[in-house]
């Protein structure tokens, strides 16, 4: 990283008063992506004529007093797991081969409502099952701090575009972790919002009752920005919250509690993700607590606090994700769309192959785990345990709740690994144990960078909230930044 | 009673998952996953210390109910289906008499 | 491969002649009928009732039988990747109509997924109702008094539809299959009831009734021969008298209820067969061929059925309120049963008064019973004369004023049948069309004039006749008939023809 990044907020301001355009802004953003993006590989597609005819246009509509909206002119990456219409959307996977959808999810639309300029699609880990996106079948993205190392994942290619300046503005889909694991891994800020908050019409399923779609930014006046477009009540999401709700609770109006200050603020360090699980590195330990010390300096109370019920959110992701997407992804049997083994003498066949040659290894093992999950006579002893652990991991949550504000952990155990360090699935599996509980849960949870750790790889630090909380995660997220950039930060 | 969960996984029930989801494996393949999804179930069997039994399952962390839809034909267009309908057919695999087409349903001939 | 499909092609239209023949033999015997003495059936069945909606049951595409192929789709019943279901609450309240119909407990429920492959299920799996379905615990009575339980009503989805193209002349050697979605994600109830039904006539009476209720609370049209209303049978036999249930077999591709019957007796008696020879049967789909009239095994048994049942994490509970459960109760019809009452009340043969309601047209009756018509001649006309389109759009006015002129001898009884089928292709009222063709009933005593004029011309045949000899009664009714331009009335000619002979 040699310039300063250029921020979505920084740009849409200078496009809004004429000392920029969308035009300008997009070419910049080209002209980063023509130089580095052959080695980083953060994009499965850029939309470069597309973005380009949207930018005209917007420059026309501002030039003509129109009000564009809150990111008019400014470019934005999507992960590849999101609907485009008319634009190939592949999941990183060989069964979407072909296939274009003829429809936008409702993010899309939101971001074309607020005047944001599509540059492409990003890479992922396929149907973003994984944590290094070395599991895409359009081969890996690299983490543009050091391209020996992987950028996390399953968003990934995300990460890498806002962290490589390829967009200032990426959206990712957060499972397991898939936006916070690589947004601190790559150095940059990730947000996952409360589970309903955001629509999830048009995300491609992976887990349905985990997946949720949230935003990528170089700060975390950025990320509020981008994740007040986003949010919003959609009547084509059944899980989706109704507005009142979503409005009773500021979730639609997080930007006002940034520059508030933490003072007063009851701050929790989760004490089981802070070393008493192995593999934390401990540079990465010393970050999060010089995060936590910042918060007390700026008087918010910090104390320890415990949520025994978190070390089982592994297990029960890895009972309850599997299920759900093996279900949801039986329809790529090769009937209506993607990829069709030819020549097989009847339907059954075709689907098999079809699947067969379509799905990766890591989307065959996590189908076959959840097929065999919700099987006869392992329902109850696996999914329903696991759906029961979950209400468990919940009320310990609340329980937290009653005495803290907010809680605090690392986003990863560790800084970005080299790749195939985590060859074997269930060391890669471990690296989400920080992350998973808020997913389990349904309750916000942000990534931010703090400092670095081994070999100058950054470290995120996590803020937990409960359910619709975002308002003071962002009001304690920001001072976090403000001490990150106080101390001379890596980012 | 035999808890499942106590058993480590055998190659035959990871052939019966992989046919049950539709998915070929050849006999490595076979081999690899059966190990690699022993390890995963190994691992979650920490959940057996907990007692869940008067324990609510939560299938949705923000609870809702009664989510409905109006029951309104004229919400989509026969302009928009008819758009709809020459997308999805215009990516099918292969399509016939705006149809989708599929090699013969074997023993479906009743 | 595993293609099991809950719901039933419907590939040959039923005619409504079909559907008069088994309504007309409703079943008041509850002895086992026509196995071998000392076995009993034991039968429930699983009715799929396509809801009346103007949409699909989790996407905005209509709901509409027929059309050209995949013009009734939406990205949400084609399960485009991304897409998500919600709820029809229209097909809610349809759902909860026929479960107060069915004297259901109506509770909290939630969607699961059932999950197979099938080319023609979008989403290779069904969105269905599993441990906690809408509607438990019901019951229907059928006309002849036995009451069969109703275990559950749930909502569910429907597949789209394959056909076959054969392989003449194509170049794919095993010809290929065309899918169509239009009836995919189509809502439907599932009505299964507890297997207390003990024959083929039982089994047409409940399933006749069942169509009559979901018919009259407005929840499906009930079109068998749409595939609107599909049939399943579970099939088994017992030494009669027992109260043990033996291994059952489902039977599909039941597509009318003519062959539900055959294909429960078929089955019944292949169950007994296989006990007699020291066998017995296996638990399995099978097929009902009605060319070759007997059922047959589906293919592939070796996979064990294994749906994976799960909540459907994309949808949430619905809870109907008290409140609104009352509402709908407070506007439900009157049921089939009551408004058979009202009709047997009134003296009407219990016979015909089940096929004027299960046709839906016993409120033609009672308007021309009230109206001071005779409901014998009312409900012979609904029988006999108005199995055909367009009933149920006749003026009730006009009917009763119809029945009435027959009765005060203002018409014949062939004349009235005439008048009334241009009733109902040019609802017109019966006076004007009886005055457009000239029809006024002859009374008797001109008969009796005309029919002396006759006998003096033919005194041979006369004697003949008067001797025995009785084919000779066409050709006196002919002459009349001759020289009344077929105004005289049959019945009333054959009458005094036999008081004439005895005098
Ligand atoms: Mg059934
Ligand atoms: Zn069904």
């Amino acid at each position: 990283m040699t310039d300063a990044p250029i921020t979505g907020l920084t740009l849409a301001a200078d496009i809004a008063a004429g000392r920029s355009s969308a035009v300008a802004a997009l070419d910049g953003h080209l002209a980063r992506i023509a130089e580095r993006e052959d080695e980083i590989h953060a994009f499965n597609l850029v939309t470069a004529d597309q973005a380009r005819a949207a930018a005209e246009s917007i420059d026309q509509r501002l030039a003509a007093g129109e009000d564009v909206g809150p990111l008019a002119g400014v470019p934005v990456a999507l992960k590849d797991n999101m609907c485009t219409e008319g634009v190939a959307t592949t999941c990183s996977s060989r069964i979407l081969e072909g296939w274009i959808p003829p429809y936008d999810a409702t993010v899309v639309q939101k971001l074309e409502a607020a005047g944001a300029v599509m540059v492409g699609k990003t890479n992922l880990d396929e149907f973003a099952m994984g944590s290094s996106t070395e599991n895409s079948a359009f081969g890996p993205t690299l983490n543009p701090l050091d391209t020996s190392r992987v950028p996390g994942g399953s968003s990934g290619g995300s990460a890498a575009a806002v962290a490589a300046g390829f967009a200032p503005l990426s959206l990712g889909s957060d499972t397991g972790g898939s936006i916070r694991q690589p947004a601190a891994l790559c150095g940059v800020v990730g947000m996952k919002p409360s589970y309903g908050a955001v629509s999830r019409y048009g995300l491609i399923a992976f887990a349905s009752s985990l997946d949720q779609i949230g935003p990528f930014t170089h700060d975390v006046a950025d990320s509020a920005a981008l994740f007040e477009v986003i949010a919003g009540h959609d009547p084509q999401d059944s899980t989706s919250i109704p507005h009142q709700a979503l409005t009773d609770a500021g979730v639609l109006s997080v930007s006002e509690r940034l520059s508030e200050g933490v003072d007063g603020l009851r701050v929790g360090v989760i004490s089981e993700l802070m070393g008493s699980i192995d593999g934390f590195e401990p540079e990465v330990l010393a970050q999060t607590r010089a995060a936590a010390d910042a918060l007390a300096g700026a008087g918010a109370k910090v104390d320890e606090v415990s949520i025994p019920s978190a070390i089982y959110g592994l297990s029960a992701y890895y009972l309850i994700a599997p299920a759900e997407a093996s279900s949801n992804l039986a329809r790529y049997d090769g009937v209506r769309y993607g990829h069709r083994e030819q020549g097989k003498a009847n339907t059954g066949l075709m689907m098999s192959a079809s699947r067969t040659a379509g799905f990766g290894a890591e989307v065959k093992r996590r189908i076959m785990l959840g097929t065999y999950g919700l099987s006869a006579g392992y329902h109850d002893a696996f999914y329903g345990k696991a759906q029961r652990v979950r209400t468990l991991i919940i009320n310990d949550f609340e329980r937290a709740y009653q005495d803290f504000d907010v809680l605090l952990s690392p986003t990863s155990p560790c800084v970005a690994f080299p790749f195939g360090a985590k060859a074997d699935p269930l060391t890669m599996y471990l690296n989400d144990v920080a992350t998973i509980p808020s997913n389990l849960a349904g309750h916000p949870a942000l990534s931010v960078p703090f400092g670095t750790g081994a070999d100058n790889m950054p470290v995120g630090v996590q803020v937990l909230a409960p359910m619709l909380g975002e308002a003071v995660m962002y009001q304690v997220a920001a001072e976090i930044e403000r001490a990150a950039v106080a101390a001379g930060g890596a980012s | 009673m035999s808890d499942p969960t106590e058993h480590g996984l055998t190659r035959d029930e990871v052939a019966k998952v992989a046919a049950l989801a539709m998915l070929e494996l050849t006999d490595d393949e076979l081999t690899t996953f059966t190990g690699q999804l022993a390890a995963v179930l190994e691992h979650a069997k920490d959940v057996e210390a907990l007692d869940v039994a008067d324990v609510p399952p939560t299938n949705h962390p923000y609870p809702l109910t009664n989510v409905f839809r109006v029951d309104d034909a004229a919400a989509v267009s026969v302009e928009d289906k008819e758009r709809m309908r020459q997308a999805v057919l215009a990516t099918a695999p292969e399509a016939e008499d705006q149809q989708f087409m599929v090699p013969p349903a074997l023993g479906e001939e009743l | 491969m595993n293609q099991q499909n809950d719901t039933l092609e419907n590939e040959t239209p039923v005619s409504s002649t079909m559907l008069s023949a088994w309504t007309t033999e409703s079943s008041v015997e509850r002895e086992p009928q026509g196995l071998p003495d000392g076995w009993e059936m034991v039968i429930g069945l699983d009715v799929h009732a396509e809801l009346a909606t103007e949409t699909k049951m989790f996407s905005p595409a209509t709901n509409q039988f027929g059309g050209e192929p995949n013009t009734n789709i939406h990205p949400v019943c084609l399960g485009l990747p991304g897409t998500l279901p919600v709820v029809n609450g229209k097909a809610v309240e349809l759902s909860i109509r026929v479960g107060l119909a069915l004297n259901c407990t109506v509770q909290r429920c939630i969607f699961a997924r059932k999950n197979y492959f099938y080319p023609d299920m979008p989403k290779d799996y069904q969105i269905s109702q599993y441990d906690r379905p809408l509607n438990i615990n019901g019951s229907i009575q059928l006309p002849s008094g036995h009451v069969v339980g109703v275990e559950r009503a749930h909502m569910e989805e429907d597949t789209g539809k394959s056909t076959h193209v054969g392989d003449s002349g194509r170049i794919h050697d095993a010809g290929y299959s065309l899918v169509d979605y239009n009836r995919a994600g189509v809502p439907l109830l599932e009505i299964v009831s507890h297997p207390d039904i003990r024959g083929p006539e039982e089994a047409k009476a409940y399933a006749a009734e069942l169509q009559a209720i979901v018919i009259a609370v407005g929840a499906s049209d009930g079109k068998f021969e749409e595939g609107s209303m599909r049939v399943d049978a579970n099939v088994s036999v017992r030494p009669a008298g027992s109260d043990e249930l033996r291994t059952r077999c489902e039977i599909k591709n039941v597509n009318s209820l003519r062959s539900l019957g055959r294909a429960i007796q078929y089955e019944a008696q292949r169950h007994v067969d296989l006990y007699l020879a020291g066998d017995k049967p296996v638990q399995e789909t099978r097929h009902w061929d009605e060319e070759g009239g007997r059922t047959r095994a589906g293919r592939s048994k070796e996979q064990a059925e294994d749906y994976r049942y799960f909540a459907d994490p994309d949808l949430v509970p619905v809870d109907p309120s008290p409140q609104w459960i009352d509402e709908i109760r407070a506007a439900l019809p009157a049921l089939p049963r009551e408004r058979r009452q009202a009709l047997l009340d009134a003296g009407g043969d219990p016979e015909n008064v089940a096929m004027a309601v299960q046709r839906n047209l016993d409120s033609l009756a009672l308007v021309a019973v009230s109206a001071g018509a005779p409901i014998d001649k009312a409900l012979v006309h609904i029988v006999n004369n108005l199995a055909v389109d367009g009933a149920e759009e006749l003026n009730a006015e006009h009917f009763a004023a119809l029945v009435t002129m027959e009765s005060n001898g203002d018409l014949t009884s062939t004349q009235a049948k005439q008048v009334l089928g241009e009733m109902v292709e040019s609802g017109r009222a019966p006076a004007d069309l009886a005055a457009e063709h000239g029809f006024e009933a002859m009374d008797t005593s001109e008969l009796d004039v005309l029919l002396d004029g006759i006998i003096a011309d033919h005194p041979d045949e006369w004697q003949r006749f008067c001797d025995g000899e009785n084919k000779l009664q066409g050709m006196f009714t002919g002459q009349i008939m001759k020289a009344t331009q077929g105004k005289a009335d049959g019945k009333v000619i054959a009458q005094l023809l036999a008081s004439k002979k005895s005098t």
